[in-house]
């Protein structure tokens, strides 16, 4: 195998793991929603505006392989990232609950799972955005050098 | 190769979230049935209004809520089983009132049992229900006037209405519907199981499935 195919082989793995990443964080969000019945918040709801197209536009980069996928992608992982990390501060009660914007319906704060004792699903999202975030840092890195 | 790859690990996606989602499904029913075993009190409560036989063997528990529309909608259907089946079925209400609001009409409802005249009023509700069950905006002065057609004392309904004993008894139901992981109204267990697939071929599809199992020809 020649250097350069085997570059972008690996180029292709990395931005294939981010893929997986993103499909299985949109399954486990959709499984909550709608399978364990979990009202999405509207702090949920900008989340997965962020997350869900990123299933589309990694999974359309892969197929023939685009070098300009992380220009499209990265600025919706970075945005959902940032509602994530308001998000998980919310729970965990450093901002406090009056400042959250929605007061109606279903609460931001309200607590759904939580898991080993710490983990709760804003935190499971900000995981989620820093690995995406990373992988496709990453993958940019490689392509330009 | 690499597509094939990318068509594998989609379609192992889509199959595990089916696999999961129906094992998950089977978990909740049966841990509700489980329930229905050993705490019966979780699905009938003292204070829970009941229609129909004593000797039924098919318990219909519904958690509901006035303001809810497709409560009101699915109310007719649960009455034309229970009419098909004479004495055979037992509905048992509980209540869930999600919607903004909504307590204070479940409150109304109990204070009309008081008088007597609870499934008249259950029924004057649900038909003027589109008057009055605005999602943002409840009006609870609207249905203030349809109500007297129930056959009430109204005086006496407003006073009826400040029992401390109703506030309690909706938050029992609330914990109730808590515990049995009731989030979307009208919930249904039929014996002890859950309807998994909402609508209403489904739900007539598990209360005869129970009539099959109960009454055995």
């Amino acid at each position: 195998m020649s250097q350069p195919e085997q570059k972008s082989n690996i180029n292709w793995t990395v931005l294939f793991i981010c893929w997986l990443l993103v499909s299985l964080s949109t399954s486990i969000s959709i499984f909550f929603s709608s399978v364990m019945e979990f009202a999405p918040c509207v702090l949920c709801w900008y989340q997965r505006i962020c997350l869900f197209p990123l299933v589309l536009i990694l999974g359309a980069g892969l197929i023939s392989f685009d070098k300009n996928v992380v220009k499209y992608s990265l600025p919706l992982a970075i945005a959902g990232w940032f509602v994530a990390l308001y998000h998980t501060l919310l729970y965990s009660g450093i901002i406090p609950e009056t400042m959250q914007p929605c007061s109606q319906g279903v609460s931001c704060t309200e607590e759904y799972i939580d898991l080993f004792g710490f983990i709760t699903i804003p935190m499971l999202s900000l995981l989620s955005f820093s690995m995406v975030i990373a992988l496709l840092l990453i993958l940019q890195r490689r392509i330009s050098r | 190769m690499k597509n094939a790859l990318l068509a594998v690990a989609s379609l192992a996606l889509i199959f595990g979230f089916m696999f999961v989602s129906s094992w998950y499904k089977d978990y909740q029913a049966e841990k509700a049935s489980f329930m229905a075993k050993e705490n019966v009190s979780t699905f009938i409560r003292e204070h829970s209004q009941t229609l129909g036989s004593d000797d039924a063997k098919v318990y219909i528990v519904e958690f509901m809520d006035p303001a809810c529309e497709t409560c009101a909608a699915f109310a007719p259907l649960v009455r034309q089983m229970m009419d098909a089946n004479p004495g055979k079925i037992k509905l048992v209400l509980r209540y869930a009132p999600f919607h903004d609001g909504a307590e204070q009409f479940v409150t109304m409802l109990e204070a009309a049992k008081k008088q007597g005249k609870y499934w008249e009023t259950l029924d004057i509700m649900f038909q003027s229900q589109p008057y009055w069950a605005s999602h943002s905006n409840p009006q609870p002065q609207k249905l203030w006037e349809f109500l007297p057609k129930a056959g009430l004392d109204m005086e006496r309904l407003k006073k009826d209405m400040n029992d401390p004993a109703i506030a309690q008894l909706i938050a029992q139901d609330l914990a109730d519907a808590k515990t049995l992981s009731v989030r979307k109204t009208p919930g249904y267990f039929v014996n002890g199981r859950p309807l998994q697939e909402f609508g209403h071929r489904q739900l007539q599809e598990l209360v005869q499935s129970e009539l099959n199992a109960v009454y055995k020809k």
